[in-house]
């Protein structure tokens, strides 16, 4: 078994010999981190400010303010103790004051690098490094990132890790030729209200206000502009308060998600450098740079939440090993494309899988227990929600309302369930495996088959009764796993066997008809 | 195209572990059950039947699926290994079965937690690159268990390449 990466003390890292000198994250970082926690700390200054001694009989702010200094002095620590070396065969992380360790990757492990400059870092000219490996997928803790690297030392950096097969193959000096795959136009933004990003930083916003009200104890009644609002609805029909209320929200959500796609995807640039690497670009305040090495790129994910689709729209995420999906400082570094028109999509997800086949198939469709089930689905979460709807009958005093809501709610239910089963397909092109499913957010993935390393079956107690199973393609790119809901055993097996031939053999039997 | 299906892998877990799943889900029906008779015993009256009833229900459930999930578990609970694959089946209300090409492991671990010291068993969790698809075999019997690891890291080292 190799060991592809491991944590030494510093003594067996000398042992190894290696001469390449230790390098330091930028003295500017020094600047950025305070006042990063100083930002943080905002709300927790605010209060101690504003409340002072009247409230909090245990000093909270006080101890706010202690934290924050504390904060501080760890981070002018972790300059002080973090740094990192490029030798021709690994990168190396050393880290601690007390407990040193020293992070050894090598080189060949480096699937991804990604820069993140976040306004702070921007100002003083600084990123963020993180390094994906196949391997740290797995770890709680953040793998090999760096933060706080001078920006053009950092590129650098990436151009130094990404390179090697380059080098190695062409030593010509020549700069790298690159291509554009695909960029932001700007007419895209306006299916930025349809992403509904919004509704997060709304929550957060939302949450953030509670806080504050909470913790100064300020009566929200006594703002004026609330006080005027609150009275408007109270004078008001109940009908026309609730459009009212709605209408303003989806206003609000909308402006958020606009001005999220703005921030996010101003300047999108899909590029492709003629190292075979993907180079991904973006961002208007936070800028973040993501390049994947085209050898490890696994296939797309070609998604459209019911909002995009509906105005013929859809992105495209990359699967590939060293980014896995929504997973903390790696989250949004595999978008290949942001909401845009399908055909637009379609053509950048074929460009990249370098295959348009995939994309086009016809799918084959699920057994009709699939669609069975997804009708028993719906009408049971739809009898979970007439039941809560019908539980607030007798207490608010028998308004119809509530009969209004749960039959109003049943032929959506069903909508979603054929939608759902529409949704449902797969294929199998060139050793490629297409599963699509989904109605609120269709996904439509495309996994290379030399990148599946093993299969799941999935089978409850009811889809043993309806003779179905999930099958679940596991990957060390993207997901991790990718599923194929209810199909039937037979298929199943096919679907394996096609992909990777031979490995279920040994532990087949004809089957029962 | 000859339709084909997926056999249950041939080998059986250790017998044993039949008492090990069960010891393994006793302590969350006695807390149940003693909350309830702590609850019953205490000096307040009111809903005496009924607590009394919800008690019998609790005790009636952690009986049938004492007695009930380690037998049907032990029918389910299958593995199998040849030079090219490791296929377990596990699970007994779902049940699920994973293979993973040798090709593609990269850590087999085996491992002993207190419960299963005590019946003589070890379970052995083979890793690929995928965070998603470990296979792992519960209840096996502590020579097979370590005959298996040894087989599976002499046949993966002969194997370079992890498809990460």
């Amino acid at each position: 078994m190799t060991v592809p990466e491991q944590v030494t003390t510093p003594d067996q890292v000398a042992d190894a010999g290696l001469e390449e000198p230790w390098r330091r994250l930028s003295i500017r970082m020094l600047a950025v981190h305070p006042v990063m926690e100083l930002l943080r700390a905002i709300p927790f200054i605010l209060i101690a400010l504003v409340v002072g001694s009247r409230s909090t009989p245990g000093g909270g702010g006080l101890w706010g303010l202690v934290a924050v200094g504390i904060t501080i002095v760890i981070g002018l620590l972790r300059w002080a103790t973090t740094a990192y070396r490029v030798t021709p065969t690994q990168v190396q992380v050393r880290r601690g004051l007390l407990g040193k360790s020293v992070l050894t990757v090598p080189r060949d492990r480096v699937r991804t690098v990604d820069l993140t400059s976040h306004f702070m870092h921007r100002l003083l000219g600084l990123t963020r490094v993180a390094v994906g490996t196949g391997q740290t997928d797995r770890r709680q803790d953040s793998g090999l990132v760096l933060d706080g690297m001078a920006a053009a030392e950092g590129a650098h950096l990436r151009e130094e890790l990404l390179r090697r097969s380059v080098v190695a193959a062409a030593p010509s000096a020549q700069a790298p030729r690159e291509t554009v795959v695909a960029a932001l136009d700007p007419a895209w933004i306006r299916y930025g209200p349809f992403t509904l990003s919004g509704l997060v930083t709304i929550g957060v916003v939302a949450a953030f206000g509670w806080r504050i009200i909470n913790e100064t104890h300020i009566n929200p009644d006594q703002i004026t502009v609330v006080h005027n609002a609150a009275g408007q609805l109270q004078r008001v029909p109940l009908a026309t308060a609730v459009a009212e209320v709605l209408v303003v929200g989806l206003i609000i959500v909308a402006l958020f998600s606009t001005v999220g796609y703005v921030l996010a995807y101003w300047n999108f640039k899909l590029t492709r450098t003629a190292h075979g690497t993907l180079h991904i670009s973006r961002g208007l305040i936070t800028t973040r740079s993501t390049t994947i090495e085209e050898r490890r790129l696994r296939g797309v994910e070609y998604s459209e939440p019911l909002l995009l689709r509906a105005v013929g729209a859809a992105r495209a995420v990359a699967i590939t090993t060293g980014l896995r999906v929504g997973r903390g400082a790696e989250r949004g570094g595999t978008v290949l494309l942001p909401p845009a028109p399908a055909v637009h999509v379609r053509r950048v997800a074929a460009d990249v899988l370098g295959d348009a086949v995939p994309i086009s198939v016809p799918l084959a469709r699920h057994p009709r227990a699939a669609l069975r089930r997804r009708f028993t689905r719906a009408l049971f979460g739809w009898l979970v929600l007439s039941g809560l709807a019908l539980g607030l009958f007798w207490p608010l005093g028998h308004p119809l309302w509530t009969a209004y809501v749960a039959l109003g709610l049943l032929p959506l239910f069903l909508l979603l369930a054929v939608d759902r089963y529409r949704s449902l397909g797969h294929a199998i092109v060139d050793g490629r495996v297409i599963f699509r499913q989904g109605s609120l957010v269709r996904r439509r993935y495309m996994i290379d088959g030399t990148g599946v390393v093993g299969w799941t079956m999935h089978q409850s107690f009811f889809q043993r009764r309806a003779g179905v199973l999930t099958l679940t393609a596991t990957t060390a790119a993207g997901r991790q796993g990718y599923q194929l809901l209810d199909v039937t055993p037979a298929t199943a097996v096919a679907i394996a066997d096609e992909v990777q031939p031979g490995l279920l053999t040994p532990f087949l039997t004809a089957a029962r008809s | 195209m000859t339709e084909a299906l997926l056999r249950p892998p041939t080998l059986l877990v250790s017998r044993r572990a039949i008492f090990y799943w069960t010891i393994r889900a006793l302590p969350v029906w006695v807390v149940l059950c003693g909350v309830q008779v702590m609850w019953l015993l205490g000096n307040d009256p009111s809903y005496r039947t009924a607590r009394v009833a919800v008690l019998s229900a609790t005790v009636a459930l952690a009986a049938i699926h004492l007695i009930v999930m380690p037998q049907w578990r032990y029918r389910v609970h299958r593995w199998e290994s040849t030079p090219e694959a490791v296929y377990a089946q596990s699970g007994w209300f779902t049940i699920e079965r994973r293979i993973a090409p040798v090709s593609r492991i990269q850590t087999v671990d085996s491992h002993i937690g207190p419960f299963e010291r005590l019946f003589r068993l070890a379970n052995v969790t083979v890793t690929t690159a995928s965070a998603a698809g470990p296979v792992r075999i519960h209840g096996l019997d502590r020579n097979t268990a370590r005959t298996l690891v040894d087989d599976l890291i002499r046949t993966t080292q002969a194997t370079p390449g992890d498809a990460t």
